[in-house]
């Protein structure tokens, strides 16, 4: 079963609508049994929640920026970097957070709808932490590939020859 | 007028029927392709990078006839570790121009005029007619839909005559994605000792076998001098528009083969041959990702029609199902014809494989998810309508 778990992750993690009926014909299960663990792996937090993948670029009317941030920080006895991680992440525009192996600590993903947004978010609310040190910002300026998709409007075009022995 | 200085054997030959097909659906709009021989995948990016690095290194000369010689090792390493035979690099595998030239050298090395050849169909439209250019005459035999597609020792031998020389196979097959197993091979390999014969065996399906691993009929106890072993990159590495594949056999054969290609071919394209050197070394994590893609998509598609009355058994292989369409009481050209105009997806028919295809479509399922759903949404709509 846990091989079949990992194989409905996989669908799952690369196209969230798929449909149960759908997975349940590709892994060899029944309808039912692909919806009970489906429930399983949701209550176990395998499954964190289903989101849809924008390129919103493509959408003209949204404004938006992305920022990534590279932050030093004093860890803290007994919690290490947890404290202040949890302290940044609560944070509404931030969208991700890493803990790095490397030359600074934590990686924060920033969004917001302009550059002032990002700058005032990281110089009043992020380098004033009490643990922060210091403070990297690199803006994206395009998107080319995000969480395995290629950003691209014909990369997935079918370049066959539509008949062929 | 110039059609006089055509050869008699050329004039008499037919065109491949899936060339009718290609004209008619690529006039259309809208139209989702089931007909598509080859892989959805692009190859992969490691095989790419390889032959870029190797054109900038300036690898761009001939060479040696039979493929450069680290890759005929990677070759033979591969094929010892994965289908258990044993063939030496420098005499024992000749690179070529895809598997398909593989095919024509093999038959042009062993035929002398009016050797018979059987061809087990249905089979890949292009092995009576190379059987025929190299002088040779093809036998067909038709393996049977109440067997799952699998060719019975019997049929074989009843097709045999004093002028059999060979016998062409192809596991897992394409159009009917069948799978010969061990047990089967041994049988008809039992026949070929009988007689004497010489067994050509298209393995370009070898990786992409879903249920249990592919067994080369060059395993079986006492074939391996009697078999010439084709395959190559296109399926498995999603590499069909490299043009590269390999065959191994016997010396003798595949150095009168070597013969034939150094005369016609030269070599294989360098740059392919360094991609595929790159496929083999670090390719076998992205063949085991696409071999699960196809499983999963087999599934899916050998439901659906089962589930819409077009009957057709779990085929183990290769990435087509070949399901009866009996049902609708059309043969398989009305059917394709119908369903491409009324439906606008394209399946190939089944007779163009072989008179017992006749009956049956070809349906590919190497197309995304998304296309295979919406075309067996639209297939159940055309089946609905002609079957009550």
């Amino acid at each position: 079963m846990e091989e079949k778990e990992i194989e409905l992750l996989k669908l799952l993690e690369k196209n969230g609508r798929l449909e149960s009926e759908t997975i349940a014909k590709m892994i060899e299960l029944t309808t039912e049994q692909v919806e009970e663990m489906i429930a399983k792996l949701e209550k176990e937090n395998k499954i964190m929640g289903y989101s849809t993948l924008v390129n919103w670029s493509n959408v003209y009317e949204y404004e938006g920026v992305t920022a990534m941030i590279d932050v030093k920080v004093t860890p803290m006895r007994s919690v290490g970097f947890d404290n202040i991680a949890s302290r940044v992440y609560r944070f509404p525009e931030v969208k991700a957070v890493y803990l790095m192996s490397g030359a600074y600590d934590l990686s924060v993903s920033v969004e917001g709808k302009t550059m002032m947004d990002v700058s005032r978010f990281v110089s009043e609310k992020l380098s004033t932490l009490d643990t922060v040190i210091s403070t990297t910002t690199h803006f994206v300026l395009k998107k080319y590939k995000h969480d395995g998709i290629i950003f691209s409007d014909d990369d997935d075009k079918d370049k066959r020859i539509m008949v062929s022995p | 007028m110039s059609s006089s200085y055509i050869s008699s054997n050329v004039q008499t030959l037919k065109p491949s029927g899936i060339r009718k097909f290609f004209d008619l659906a690529s006039k259309m709009d809208n139209v989702i392709s089931l007909g598509v021989g080859e892989p959805d995948f692009v190859t992969p990016w490691n095989v790419i990078e390889a032959s870029y690095h190797s054109l900038e290194q300036g690898y761009t000369a001939y060479t040696a006839n039979a493929g450069l010689l680290e890759l005929r090792e990677e070759i033979s390493i591969y094929l010892n570790d994965k289908f258990h035979v044993t063939y030496h690099p420098e005499t024992q595998v000749l690179v070529t121009v895809g598997a398909s030239q593989a095919i024509d050298l093999a038959l042009r090395a062993v035929l002398d005029p009016l050797d018979e050849v059987i061809v087990v169909e249905p089979c890949f439209v292009s092995y009576a007619p190379t059987v025929n250019l190299a002088g040779g005459k093809a036998v067909t035999v038709q393996a049977k839909p109440e067997n799952e597609f699998k060719i019975l020792p019997s049929e074989v031998e009843a097709a045999i005559t004093e002028k059999t020389k060979a016998i062409i196979i192809c596991s897992p097959n394409n159009p009917t994605g069948t799978v010969l197993n061990k047990e089967e091979l041994t049988a008809i390999a039992e026949v070929v000792k009988k007689h004497d014969l010489l067994v050509i065996s298209d393995e370009i399906y070898a990786e992409l076998a879903y249920d249990e691993r592919a067994t080369s009929i060059a395993a079986v106890e006492d074939m391996i001098d009697r078999t010439i072993l084709v395959s190559g990159f296109s399926k498995a590495f999603a590499m069909t528009g490299w043009r590269l594949g390999y065959v191994t056999g016997p010396k003798e054969i595949i150095q009168a083969m070597t013969k034939i290609h150094q005369y016609t071919m030269m070599c294989a394209p360098t740059m392919a041959q360094h991609g595929a050197l790159e496929a083999l070394r670090n390719g076998n994590e992205s063949v085991l990702e696409m071999k699960v893609s196809y499983r999963q998509r087999r599934n899916f598609v050998v439901d659906a029609l089962n589930d819409m009355g077009l009957s057709c058994h779990l085929p183990g292989g290769a990435f087509y199902v070949f399901p009866s369409i009996k049902e609708t009481g059309m043969n398989s050209e009305e059917f394709a014809e119908r369903l491409l105009e009324e439906q606008r997806v394209a399946v190939v028919p089944g007779h163009v494989f072989g008179e017992s295809g006749e009956g049956h479509i070809r349906c590919s399922y190497a197309t995304s998810m998304k296309q295979l759903d919406e075309s067996m949404k639209r297939l159940r709509k055309f089946v609905e309508k002609y079957t009550d």
